[in-house]
This record gives C-alpha cells, sequence and structure tokens, in this order.
C-alpha cells in the first residue's frame, strides 16, 4: 500500500460471498502477507524442512508425509494443551467474537472473524478427531485437511495478532491467541513460518537479539545514545555491559535500542538509572526482551528466552527488570517462570530507592519499569518538571499483550500524568481490555504486508483521529516496542501529525538530572520553547522522523 | 443447508415417537428403555468429556485479564476481572456463569459514513453497548434451569416446600387454571429469538452449521410440547408421576392413558440428552474448565507448573562467548575466558 496515497479509503465490503466459507478458497491478496521463511535461519535454530520456497508458488515443497505430520501434530497438542481440546470443543457459534477482531472490522474478510479463524481448524478437528465430523462430514462442519486448507492456515494464521481481544467478549474464554499459536506451530512442523518471523528468531538465538546486533555493535548503539544524551544534558553517562556482580540486570527489547523512535525511550532508561545511581548492568547476551520465538512455537519462545535467567544467573545479580514492551510480557508474566524457572538463584526485588517490595514478582523475581517508575513517583524520588512536554497532547495506547495478559493499566497512566500536563484517554471502548491492536503485534509488523497493517490497525488509528480533533492530541504514548515500530506508519496513514513515544521518553523529558545543563529541547531535539503550538511541533516531529 | 436438515431431524425425531407409540405400541421402549439410555448417556457423556478434558493438562497460566493487576500496594486491583487468589476466580467465574459477565460487554461497531463498506479517511467508527444477545442468552438458560427443577416435582412423592415457593413465584401472572408459568413463556420466546438471530444477522449465519439450529429446533420441540400438553391437550399429572417415580424407583410401570404429546415431549427430551455430551452443548460443562477464566493471574507471584516441561537446546553464553571474544574484548565487553 503506498502510504502517501491521498484518498485513502479502505473499501471494505462487509457483505458475506454466495458460498460457504469452506468453498470459498483463499485468495492470496498482495499486500496481505509476508514472505516466506527462508532456509538458512529455519536451518539455524534445527526447525524441520528448510529449503527455498515462495507462498506465491504453487508447490510449497511439503514434506512427502506432510498430512501424517500435521496429524499426529495436532494429537500431540490436543493432549498437551487442554486450551486447545477445549476451545475445539465448545464454541457455540453466538458471534460475539465476530465483529471484535480489528482485522474484521479493517478488512471484512469473513475468515477474519475469529470464531471463524478457529473454524479453519475446528473443522479438520472435527472430520479427523470425532465421531460426528467421521461420520457427518460438511453437514458437521468438518473438512478433510489438503494442501488447501494449510495454505490457507497459512494466510490467516499470521494474519492474526494474538491480541487476545476476542477473547475477552467470548462467554467461555475462547482465546483465538490460542488457536493461532497452535495453527503456526503445526505450520512450523512443514516448515512454514514468515521471514519477518524465522528471520529474527534465528538472529536472536544466535546474536542473543531479533536484529542480530553482535555485541560490541550492541555497545556502540548504546553509546551512541550516551552521546545524544550528554549534548542534551551536558551528563556524561556510563551503563556497564555484562557486568558480574550488578544488583539488577535490565532488559530491553532490542527495538528500543535500535530504532526510532524506540531509541528516545532507550534514552529514557538510561537517564533515569543514572539519575537514581542504580546498581545494574545491560547484558549483550540477554539483549532482548522480546521473544519472536513465542509467535513460532512454544519450545522455540522457551528457547530464546532461557537466556534471561541463564544470564542473571551468570552475572550473579539480585533481581531483573523489564523494559517496555508488550509481548515480552506477556512471556513474562505467563510463561518465563513455567519454562525456565525456578529462579531461586535471584531475590525478591526490591526497589534499592524506596525499599518498596515488589510482591507481584516474588516467583519471576521480575518487574515492569512501569512498576518501578510509579512506585519511585510514588514516593517523590524523581525531581520532575512536567512543564518540559507541554508541546505534548499525549493520549496512551493500551497495548494487547500487557492488557490482557498481565493487566498493567494504572502504572503507566500514573506516571503520564505524573510528567505531562496533557492526557487524554482514548473512547473507553478502545482501551484497557478492550483496547485495539496495532494491527502489527506477532511477528507482523513487516513491510510486505502494509496493506494488512493498515486495514487491521484502523480501528486503533480512528481512536486516535478521535482525540485528536477533540482534543489536539499529537502524541501517542504506549510500553510496547512493536507499537513503537508500527505506530510511525499507521500514524501517517491514518492520522498524520500524531508521533509515537514510549512512556519513558516522557520521563526523561521531564527528569530534572542532578548537574545537568539548561535543556533547550527534548529528547528529540525539539525546541521547548515551541510549547503548546502543538502543529509546529508535529511537522517538525515527522521530519525528525523521516 | 443447515437449517432445513435440522429441521428435517427434529421433524424425524417427532414422527418416530409418533409411530413408535401410536401404531407399534412401543410404550415401554419410549416410556422406560429410551429415559433410561438417555440418563445414562448423559451422565456417563458429560463425565467422560470432562475427563477427557481433563486429561489434558494447562501447561501455562494464561488467564485473560480484563482489569488492572495486583500491583502497588496503592494501585487498586480489580480482583473480579484480574483475580490473583482463589476467591477471586470463583467470584469472576460466579459472574460468568451465573451472570454471563462476558457477553455483558458485547459491543457492536458501526461506520459513520453514508455508504458503510466504504470507509475513508474521515469515516468514523462508533462503538455501542448491544445487549440482545447477553439478553435472551441469560434468560433462556435460567428459564430452562428454572423449567427442569420445577419438572423435579414428579420424580417426589411429596413436593417440597422449596419447589413450591418456586413454582407460585414463577406462577405469578395467574390467568385461570393451571397457573400459567412465565418461564414457559420466556423459554419459547428467547430460544425463537436465538434462532431468528442466528438467521437475519449475516455473520452468525454464516458461521452457523446444522448442530447450531439442530439443538434450539430440538428445545422449541420440548417446549411447546410441553406447553400443549400444560394448558392445552391435558395430560393426567397422576399418570405421569406413576411413570416417574417408577422410573427413578428402577420399578418401571407404564400407566394408561399418556396421550401421544406426553411421548413426543419425552422422546425429544431424551434425545436433549442423548445429544447434550456428544455436542457444543458441553459448553455447560466447559465453561468451568476454561483456562482463561479459571486461572488467578499471579503466575509472576507464585509458580506455575507445567508438567510436561522438557528440556531444550539453547544456545549458551559458552558458545556465545566462544564466537564473539575476540569482538567483545575490543569493545572492552568483560568475557569469562581471557
Amino acid at each position: 500500500m503506498d502510504t502517501k496515497r491521498a484518498d485513502k479509503t479502505l473499501n471494505i465490503d462487509y457483505r458475506f460471498p454466495k458460498t460457504g466459507w469452506m468453498d470459498t478458497p483463499v485468495e492470496f491478496k498482495q499486500g496481505m502477507f509476508c514472505h516466506g521463511s527462508k532456509p538458512k535461519d529455519l536451518e539455524a535454530v534445527g526447525f524441520p524442512n528448510p529449503r527455498e520456497w515462495s507462498s506465491k508458488d504453487k508447490d510449497w515443497k511439503l514434506p512427502a508425509n506432510w498430512k501424517e505430520i500435521v496429524l499426529n501434530g495436532m494429537k500431540e497438542r490436543l493432549d498437551k494443551y487442554r486450551s486447545f481440546k477445549l476451545f475445539m470443543d465448545i464454541c457455540v457459534r453466538c458471534g460475539a467474537c465476530a465483529d471484535k477482531c480489528h482485522f474484521y472490522i479493517g478488512t471484512g474478510d469473513p475468515k477474519n472473524m475469529p470464531v471463524l479463524r478457529a473454524e479453519l481448524l475446528r473443522s479438520v478437528y472435527r472430520r479427523y478427531f470425532t465421531l460426528s465430523g467421521k461420520l457427518f462430514g460438511k453437514t458437521a462442519g468438518a473438512r478433510e485437511l489438503t494442501e488447501d486448507v494449510i495454505k490457507e492456515w497459512w494466510y490467516y494464521f499470521y494474519q492474526c495478532t494474538e491480541c487476545r481481544r476476542c477473547s475477552v467478549f467470548c462467554p467461555y474464554g475462547i482465546d483465538t491467541a490460542e488457536i493461532t499459536m497452535m495453527g503456526r506451530e503445526l505450520l512450523n512442523l512443514l516448515g512454514l513460518n514468515t521471514n519477518w518471523i524465522a528471520g529474527p528468531v534465528a538472529n536472536c538465538y544466535k546474536r542473543g537479539n531479533h536484529l542480530g546486533l553482535e555485541p560490541h555493535t550492541y555497545k556502540s548503539q548504546i553509546e551512541f545514545l550516551l552521546d545524544e544524551i550528554d549534548t542534551l544534558t551536558g551528563i556524561k553517562i556510563e551503563p556497564t555491559f555484562n557486568r558480574k556482580g550488578a544488583e539488577i540486570i535490565f532488559i530491553a527489547p532490542s527495538g528500543d535500542v535500535f530504532a526510532d523512535p524506540g531509541t528516545y525511550t532507550a534514552m529514557g532508561y538510561l537517564m533515569l538509572f543514572h539519575e537514581l545511581g542504580l546498581d545494574y548492568t545491560w547484558s549483550t547476551y540477554a539483549s532482548e526482551g522480546g521473544n519472536f520465538g513465542f509467535f513460532t512455537s512454544n519450545e522455540m519462545g522457551k528457547r530464546l528466552n532461557a537466556k534471561i535467567y541463564a544470564e542473571a544467573k551468570r552475572l550473579g545479580v539480585k533481581w531483573i527488570l523489564g523494559g517496555e514492551c508488550g509481548h515480552m510480557w506477556r512471556v513474562i508474566n505467563q510463561y518465563m517462570d513455567t519454562w525456565n524457572g525456578p529462579a531461586d538463584f535471584l531475590e525478591e526485588p526490591l526497589s534499592p530507592i524506596t525499599g518498596t517490595k515488589f510482591k507481584n514478582s516474588k516467583t519471576t523475581k521480575f518487574v515492569h519499569i512501569a512498576e518501578f517508575t510509579a512506585d519511585l513517583i510514588r514516593h517523590n524520588k524523581l525531581k520532575l518538571d512536567k512543564n518540559r512536554n507541554d508541546n505534548l497532547k499525549v493520549t496512551f495506547h493500551d497495548s494487547c499483550n500487557t492488557s490482557r495478559g498481565m493487566g498493567i493499566f494504572e502504572e503507566p497512566r500514573y506516571i503520564i500524568k505524573n510528567v505531562c500536563n496533557y492526557f487524554y484517554e482514548m473512547p473507553e471502548d478502545t482501551t484497557r481490555e478492550k483496547t485495539f491492536c496495532c494491527g502489527s503485534g506477532s511477528g507482523l509488523n513487516a513491510t510486505e504486508n502494509m496493506e494488512i497493517r493498515m486495514q487491521g490497525g484502523f480501528p486503533r488509528a480512528n481512536a486516535v483521529k478521535y482525540v485528536r480533533e477533540k482534543n489536539g492530541v499529537n502524541m501517542l504514548a504506549n510500553i510496547c516496542a512493536i507499537d513503537r515500530a508500527a505506530f510511525p506508519a499507521l500514524m501517517d496513514y491514518w492520522v498524520p501529525g500524531v508521533g509515537v513515544t514510549g512512556v519513558h521518553e516522557l520521563v526523561a523529558n521531564a527528569l530534572v538530572m542532578n548537574g545537568e545543563k539548561e535543556r533547550t529541547t527534548n529528547l528529540r531535539s525539539e525546541s521547548l520553547k515551541l510549547a503548546t503550538e502543538s502543529t509546529e511541533v508535529t511537522e517538525k516531529d515527522k521530519k525528525q522522523r523521516h | 443447508m443447515g437449517i432445513s436438515f435440522s429441521l428435517l431431524a427434529v421433524t424425524v425425531l417427532i414422527l418416530i415417537a409418533y409411530s413408535g407409540v401410536k401404531f407399534a405400541g412401543l410404550h415401554f421402549f419410549f416410556g422406560v428403555v429410551i429415559p433410561y439410555i438417555a440418563i445414562a448417556t448423559f451422565v456417563i457423556g458429560i463425565i467422560y468429556r470432562v475427563v477427557k478434558w481433563g486429561l489434558s493438562p494447562v501447561p501455562f497460566c494464561i488467564p485473560t485479564t480484563c482489569g488492572q493487576q495486583e500491583s502497588l500496594p496503592w494501585i487498586k486491583q480489580d480482583k473480579l476481572e484480574n483475580p490473583s487468589n482463589t476467591l477471586g476466580v470463583i467470584g469472576r467465574m460466579a459472574l460468568e456463569v451465573l451472570f454471563f459477565r462476558s457477553l455483558f460487554r458485547n459491543l457492536k461497531f458501526e461506520v459513520d459514513v453514508a455508504n458503510p463498506t466504504e470507509m475513508k479517511d474521515e469515516s468514523r467508527v462508533i462503538y455501542s453497548s448491544d445487549k440482545w444477545l447477553w439478553l435472551s442468552g441469560l434468560i433462556f438458560h435460567w428459564s430452562f434451569l428454572i423449567i427442569i427443577v420445577r419438572h423435579l416435582r414428579f420424580f417426589t412423592e411429596q413436593v417440597p416446600s422449596l419447589m413450591r415457593l418456586l413454582e407460585n413465584l414463577d406462577g405469578w401472572f395467574q390467568i385461570g387454571l393451571p397457573h400459567f408459568y412465565v418461564t414457559n413463556l420466556v423459554v419459547l420466546l428467547s430460544v425463537t429469538y436465538l434462532f431468528i438471530r442466528r438467521v437475519i444477522i449475516p455473520q452468525v449465519r454464516y458461521i452457523s452449521l446444522a448442530a447450531d439450529y439442530f439443538p434450539l429446533l430440538l428445545i422449541l420441540g420440548i417446549a411447546v410440547t410441553g406447553i400443549l400438553m400444560r394448558y392445552f391437550s391435558r395430560v393426567d399429572i397422576v399418570d405421569v408421576k406413576i411413570l416417574t417415580i417408577g422410573l427413578v424407583s428402577f420399578r418401571p410401570v407404564i400407566p394408561e392413558g399418556l396421550g401421544i404429546i406426553f411421548y413426543i415431549h419425552l422422546f425429544l427430551v431424551c434425545t436433549l440428552f442423548i445429544y447434550f455430551p456428544f455436542s457444543k452443548l458441553v459448553h455447560m460443562a466447559g465453561v468451568f474448565m476454561s483456562p482463561t477464566r479459571n486461572l488467578a493471574n499471579n503466575s509472576r507471584m507464585q509458580r506455575y507448573v507445567n508438567p510436561w516441561n522438557y528440556d531444550v537446546k539453547v544456545h549458551k553464553y559458552s558458545e556465545y562467548e566462544e564466537e564473539f571474544r575476540g569482538k567483545m574484548k575490543k569493545a572492552g565487553i568483560p568475557v569469562e575466558k581471557g
């Protein structure tokens, strides 16, 4: 999709095809899917069936016994995951989920209704695992497993961001994220992944982060940010890397270290920790909080995640502090300790500044930086000058994973309200547990699938547009690295003039540091004098980004 | 296709009961054998399903959190929407099972433009509350439950006082005799609504299978035959009681004078019982086992164990350092081996 196109029309056709969904073949539409995985990336982690292939080819070069692999894989997973088995059985097709999916709202494609996305898999389950399906076939909603079904799975299970919004509305809590995860696991048994996911997974496995930054590059990237901070504040910060004996290890999504506007958030972390005099270290080995393995299979998620505890143990730290990232926190909250715990070599996290014990992370020993900073502010440990964010009218996007897989709603809001004078909420049906996905989560933030990203992100963008028009909002804050990577394109397309920021960039703007020179600009080198003249700022902001 | 198939199935069921009793005289078969089979199938079937689900573990703690987590002491936790202990989970499940909490959240979206299929830059999506599904679902399930409980009077010699109270409440709207039960009307209306919405809402129609229409039509058949018996083609309650008490005391007797409608009603009920465990209707049991609802969001506080957790191949630090040692040293990053 040309993101500069003047006529921004989605042309959504909500009418349904004349044919039933089983008789409507999948059509691979340009811009709606990612490139297929490359053999070298599958080989790097030992995934099956590495080969050159393209989703546009007729022949996907599946292994000869592909059908057996998939059916055995399904059987295995039905026995291992109650969620999977239960969700295959109890859906009553009431339709409550149908219009809750951002991809359905944005595309009108019936197979993007969560219930139908699940039926793609359920129909095969019925045919091979239930008596009624074996006896009555199509009448019972069952269908044969064919190569076309596999292609349809690939197309639609990589058109779901595992955001769990549908699960909030389902009377039985059926979670499409669970279904999509199982679907993707099955596809991965055949070597069917996307380049945008398999690449980062391979990178992260060998080099410690999705971007594949080698240790010296990772360090020099952070040093570049230190120079920026020096220019801004006149303060020289010297963080440590892979340092044994530090009290805390800090784990951030690597996107924050590498790409704008996430880098401003990383500068925020650095400035905050320096000001506190925190005894902490970065790690180049565990240099990724995010986990694209989680978008592949449970096992791969665990393999990538293992590094964090291993590194914490090697360095002998007391506890772990985690940066702003969405799916990273779903993993920490709901998977990490189960996968790679117990972290009995760590101590129950205690803020060295306030003495607060973070009781809610007693077993994982992993504290969210929003919890950490909210606690600091509550105890008056930070000197903040809110006026330095007066050029910003901020709204907050609740990231899917931290909302529906954790429930961290008040902490970031409390921080924002303490560092910004102008904060506005989006309509309540689009925030908190009902928040809309950025449209690019779970490994969908590539460029070749820009069409689906803009369509899937439409409901979110539309709510931003509402507060832009009503309150003059010009900054979209969030606590997710994928959001920071994905939103700039979405905002430029649907709501030009709205920038994207992490919460700790806002904190750093307001943070009055000991010995700093008078600040004339914010972290983005935008003049503070411009304050309140929002349109000028956002124009500059746009230039800055491009 | 699903509708006609289901309509046909229910018609055939009615005809089976009709001809079986009327022409073949199989009163004992339809009055005693089938009910026993139905009850046995229902009980064993439900147990089988629950055990089968139960055999699959819940490897991860995956509640869908719908409110503020337990966090710092001064931040108010939403204990029902994001419970962190068993008490909270019980509360959350109670809200879900008794009041359909999640359906209550239901929203519909509309696009505020002249042509809703064309979403332009200036289009606005509006979300508004849509409680019809919740309302119809809730009153359907509750009326159905009350009706079943009312039917228990047939199975006891003396009618318990609690049941009398329930009957009196249900029958508050009295027109003549017998008492008119509100639930009879409500169940009829709500099932009809649920059927109609399935047909007219395009999204729901598109996803509907025969397995979705059939139970609705079956229940409609049960309700209609029941109402016919109570208000129009009266059945002698004493006769019904002779049959039911015979059934529960395992000394089955077939009384004379039970009309054909009674046998049709009974046969449809039996079909529902037999069909129940093998269909989507097991959501009744399944909802209690849903891991996104019945788990506390406390996996950061308490260790959650996956019974099949296994060791995986990881890229160890030593391998990493081996590959990058030179570069790390040059960049001043500490290494293990000089």
